[in-house]
């Protein structure tokens, strides 16, 4: 148990990269091109063939009536518009306002913020205590699970027959049944909680990194200097956090936006379509409703989503801070 | 939780009343954190203990009630044999496999060549390699898959693992190369300049020098795509599409699917799933969270 805190090494590493830029200039002075093309080509082919002219192909597609995947009939933005006005997509005639792209903002304010939070709260206080390293273990524990596991462990903890775990504690108080997954009002936030659940030990991870590399003594003089555990918390740990929280930020947005195995095991995006979320439509209409060129609108949606961390990252890199 | 967060154990307050307040603070973290504990642990607990249960008492009563506890192994003797799990687990070592194997030995040759190469646009290159990085597989799947069928019908790569294994594969690569990439970089350039100037070629500094000496990056990148690939789904649903090929995890799905309810064989199965994945993270926990904190990026 104790090896968790050393998980850290590779993640300290990333903030010694930027020196090997320097270091990387040298090498061997005319190109070698039989080498080059040795060492590359595998990745490039299959970069090309599976990843970038597919990309190219589905958003072309996305303007095609694309029967069967292939190109047939154009019909411009036809996709996009039906897609925009798809009350399953997105829906804000009524209130609260539904659909799989306003579950994805549910889940981006609420996952995102909370996961946070909590991997804060848990930093801190845990490193206070002599058992920390079995108590990250434990919360990071889910991180190993495949999702599969981790939505059949919740689906029984939320049974809303007797033998469901939180009924039970409910009914103790004489509160319930609640059908967690059945009501359309609760089940966003039930799934919420199971990716939260999820993801909490990740999150305590990289910030007791950071949290630890406040050096003792800096904590210890404003202590003696008279400030107290909240101006601490909030004036030296909270600012020396800030950027591996951003990091950390942008990573579970992207899990948000690419969500699919939970939901598709524990609700298939039920009841009726109350939780769907954008990952899953892509699925369901092109290979479950066969309806490609749509589902090709349906993934440049996701592309254009993640662009802006795409670039994010890019100029990231280019200014030589790597992460 | 400010109240937790203040008053914590580090400051020693001189006065009684100080020392009480600061006790009473540190039985709410240890009562705070064994809440937590218990939240993370109960629900698999749970199950753990529901998938040696007996259907009937499963049925019958909750797992925490103790006083009917009897214990069988006839849930996974059924969902092995009856319900197909055998093969699924064989064909999830058969997806994993190749496809931890194949991205590690594709990206740490083309992380060599960004590191320790000189071409043209070898940076501008690797930019497109960061950028990919945001690319969702989804936008991949439909052209993928219309030509496997289209272009290659007589591969047959949909019926067998072929798929899979390429797609995991090429999809692994923006991540893979830029982990392994930016570790090689790390690595002290005097080492390689001095086996040049003894006239190993870049072949020989690559498997002599250069992966030896990063085992425990490759190690941590290996251990993160093994359980990408044996914990996914998605893929599996696109690109396996021979019922008798399935992994554990559209099996499950399909369990679950057809018996919703049936929880003697969703328990077993569940854990027929996850004990690999367990046994990895307890034995190599160190790597394990390693390759999962360097993967938070993907």
């Amino acid at each position: 148990m104790g090896t968790v805190p050393q998980g850290l090494e590779m993640l300290r590493n990333y903030r010694a990269l930027a020196d090997g830029e320097a270091a990387r200039a040298r090498g061997p002075e005319k190109p070698k091109w039989g080498t080059t093309i040795l060492f590359l080509a595998p990745a490039g082919v299959l970069l090309l063939v599976f990843l970038i002219y597919p990309a190219i192909y589905t958003v072309l597609l996305s303007f095609n009536r694309g029967r069967n995947g292939v190109f047939g009939e154009w019909v411009g933005l036809d996709n996009y518009a039906r897609l925009f006005a798809d009350p399953d997509f997105v829906n804000f005639s009524t209130f609260p306002p539904s659909g799989a792209l306003w579950n994805n903002l549910l889940w981006l304010v609420f996952y995102v913020s909370i996961v946070i939070f909590f991997g804060l709260i848990l930093a801190v206080v845990a490193a206070r205590v002599r058992y920390e390293a079995v108590l990250k273990a434990i919360v990071f524990i889910p991180m190993a699970i495949a999702a599969t596991a981790l939505a059949v462990i919740w689906k029984f903890v939320y049974s809303p027959d007797n033998i469901g775990l939180l009924n039970a504690i409910l009914g103790v108080f004489g509160i319930g049944p609640v059908s967690w997954l059945g009501d359309q009002g609760i089940v966003n936030f039930a799934l919420i909680a199971v990716g939260i659940w999820g993801s909490v030990g990740f999150a305590t991870i990289i910030l007791s990194a950071a949290v630890k590399s406040i050096p003792a003594e800096v904590i210890e003089s404003a202590r003696v200097e008279g400030a107290n555990e909240r101006q601490i918390f909030f004036r030296m740990i909270l600012p020396m956090v800030s950027l591996p929280v951003s990091v950390l930020a942008v990573t579970l947005v992207v899990n948000v936006i690419k969500l699919f195995d939970l939901i598709f095991v524990m609700t298939s995006g039920g009841p009726g379509t109350a939780s769907q979320v954008i990952a899953f439509t892509m699925y369901q209409q092109a290979f479950g409703a066969g309806q490609w060129g749509y589902g090709a609108a349906v993934a440049v949606v996701m592309l254009v989503l993640l662009t802006p961390i795409m670039i994010f990252n890019v100029r990231r890199f280019r200014s030589g801070s790597v992460t | 939780m400010t109240v937790l967060a203040e008053g914590m154990a580090g400051s020693r307050p001189r006065t009684p009343a100080g020392r009480a307040v600061a006790a009473l603070n540190r039985t709410a973290i240890h009562v705070f954190l064994a809440l937590i504990g218990l939240i993370w642990l109960v629900p698999t607990l749970g199950l753990l203990v529901t998938s040696f249960r007996p259907r009937a008492d499963i049925q019958a009563t909750g797992w925490w009630e103790i006083s009917n506890l009897h214990l069988t192994l006839d849930n996974y003797r059924q969902v092995l044999e009856a319900q197909g799990m055998l093969q699924a687990f064989v064909n999830t070592v058969f997806i994993t496999v190749p496809s931890t194997l194949l991205p590690l030995g594709i990206c740490a040759m083309a992380a060599y060549a960004f590191s320790w190469m000189r071409f043209p646009f070898r940076d501008s290159l690797f930019l497109i390699v960061v950028g990919l990085l945001m690319v969702p597989v989804q936008v991949a799947f439909i052209p993928v898959l219309t030509g496997m069928r289209e272009l290659l019908p007589d591969l047959q790569l949909l019926r067998g693992f072929g798929a899979v294994w390429l797609a995991h594969t090429a999809f692994a690569l923006p991540f893979g190369i830029f982990l392994l990439r930016n570790f090689f970089i790390t690595l002290p350039p005097d080492m390689i300049e001095a086996a040049r100037i003894d006239g190993a070629s870049d072949v020989r500094i690559f498997r002599m020098i250069v992966v030896p000496v990063s085992v425990p990056a490759i190690a941590a990148y290996g251990i993160f795509q093994f359980l990408w690939v044996w914990n996914d789904l998605l893929m599996a649903l696109v690109f396996v599409q021979d019922s008798t090929k399935y992994p554990m995890t559209r099996a499950i799905q399909s369990l679950l699917s057809q018996y919703g309810t049936e929880w003697h064989l969703l328990a077993a199965g569940a854990f027929l799933l996850m004990i690999v994945p367990l046994v990895v993270f307890f034995s190599l926990q160190r790597y394990f969270v390693q390759g999962l904190l360097a993967g938070s990026i993907k």
